[in-house]
């Protein structure tokens, strides 16, 4: 032990050591902390509570944040496919989620509603409702997992992501596909192009088999079952292939960027 | 010098080191105290956001009070959350690490056999549990020190589970699926308050092991 110690706190005379600690005892303690590798974060964060809701604090944090998209995206494997499940496991009721009442939830015309495609695409045509509904589309029984903790298992029919940008010429080494939805404030939401062309992110027109019902997103869903539920966008009207970083409602309210699963 | 006098009070020397001009032994030494400190930290900061995060999705019938949780709504308990898990998982691991090369584990916290931790959970109730030498744990604390380890790992490793249930689906699989991880989290995160409470309690009655993890003896 006596050996270990000496190699941490190099040169000092342990003699003088001891002395020091009759007379000053915590601020010896407080320097062999340091020297016992404590981060100076750490110490920041030990040295008063009033720092928890300063500024400094939160730009700390939102630092941090950042640092933690970065980490999410490296951990993200494109193959990796997340867990589907047995029709009979789906939850029912489904629970509807917004930051409004289902009364509130957007009513849309079917036949005003048009989806708009702009940025990096060669194709910027929008889409009508019954043009998306004849492209191609597979079924997923996944879970959904709200930034809240709580999820459910929920089934969802639509066209991969991935194929309709590739229709589209939607240019994937862009960094983003960027969603503007109908709900009443506004809803968008970024969504880094790896997790756009993952196998499972799916435009959805379909829930548990019938036509997406308004609580769930009429006319048409983004499904990433690798994001949580805010990174899925429900009654989107447009989407757009871009290289800037532009925001989203919960993501500009300090919900993390990436929240990838 | 009164203060280095009581040092030596309080460290009366065993046979194994009780050689003449030897000075007091350390007891918990400087690794020991800088790791326990900054993960009392990270905890602290933890376990008051994670209520808060529990508090959007209660799995139980109640909520945490406002005014014991830290991060104000959702968004601020997470980005604590997702902050303060670095410094935790950094410092555990170089913790578990150091304890299990440098042998301290081993030294300290073994064995643990069930007759012992019988015979001390007895003599700790009828207070004949003796606290003299500090550097040597009793069954009943090799019990809870090492039992807060495997609740800190398993703890960390359902954290990560619901934080990348995708990508480390195979985590999620050890514990069944991800609902079930939530509840492992709470479950954890319960024991550990009820370690500290007993631990927190201990130390302001017998100050003089607090003073060992400030100053080391």
């Amino acid at each position: 032990m006596g050996r270990l110690r000496s190699l941490l706190i190099p040169g000092v005379d342990k003699k003088l050591l001891v002395r020091d600690a009759a007379k000053a005892m915590p601020d010896l303690a407080r320097r062999r902390f340091i020297a016992g590798g404590a981060s100076l974060g750490a110490l920041t964060l030990l040295t008063g509570c009033d720092v928890v809701d300063s500024d400094s604090a939160e730009t700390l944090l939102k630092h941090i944040s950042k640092y933690n998209d970065a980490v999410q995206a490296w951990l993200f494997d494109p193959d990796a496919l997340a867990p589907t499940y047995p029709e009979s496991m789906i939850t029912k009721p489904f629970p509807f989620n917004a930051y409004y009442d289902l009364d509130d939830a957007p009513e849309v015309e079917a036949a005003d509603w048009k989806l708009e495609v702009s940025g990096l695409v060669d194709n910027k045509k929008s889409w009508t409702l019954d043009e998306l509904h004849a492209l191609p589309q597979v079924k997923q029984v996944t879970r959904h997992i709200c930034v809240e903790g709580w999820s459910a298992i929920g089934s969802w029919t639509g066209t991969p992501l991935r194929d309709f940008l590739k229709l589209i010429g939607a240019d994937t080494r862009a960094k983003y596909v960027w969603f503007q939805c109908a709900d009443k404030d506004g809803y968008t939401s970024p969504l880094d192009m790896r997790s756009a062309l993952h196998p499972q992110t799916q435009m959805t027109f379909k829930f548990g088999d019938e036509i997406l019902p308004r609580a769930y997103g009429f006319p048409m869903k983004i499904r990433v079952p690798t994001k949580l539920g805010f990174k899925n966008p429900k009654y989107v009207v447009s989407m757009e292939v871009t290289n800037d970083y532009k925001g989203g409602y919960w993501e500009d309210q300090g919900y993390n960027s990436f929240s990838g699963s | 010098m009164s203060s280095l006098a009581a040092t030596d009070d309080h460290v009366s020397p065993t046979p194994a080191q009780a050689a003449p001009g030897v000075q007091p032994k350390v007891i918990q030494p400087a690794w020991v105290r800088a790791m326990h400190w900054t993960n009392a930290v990270a905890m602290t900061l933890m376990i008051m956001s994670g209520w808060q995060i529990y508090n959007a999705s209660p799995l139980f019938g109640f909520r945490f009070s406002h005014s014991i949780t830290l991060g104000s709504w959702l968004g601020g308990a997470l980005l604590w959350h997702f902050a303060a898990m670095w410094l935790l998982m950094l410092n555990g691991l170089a913790y578990l690490t150091t304890g299990l090369a440098t042998g301290r584990f081993r030294r300290k916290l073994l064995p643990i056999t069930p007759k012992a931790v019988a015979s001390d959970v007895r003599a700790a109730l009828t207070f004949r549990l003796a606290h003299d030498d500090l550097s040597t744990y009793n069954s009943v604390q090799k019990l809870l020190y090492a039992g807060i380890i495997v609740v800190g790992i398993v703890v960390v490793l359902s954290g990560l589970s619901i934080w990348k249930p995708v990508q480390l689906h195979w985590l999620v699989t050890l514990f069944g699926d991800y609902a079930i991880a939530r509840y492992v989290h709470f479950v954890c995160m319960s024991l550990i308050c009820l370690f500290l409470i007993v631990h927190v309690a201990l130390s302001v009655l017998v100050p003089k092991s607090l003073r060992a993890m400030i100053i080391g003896r």
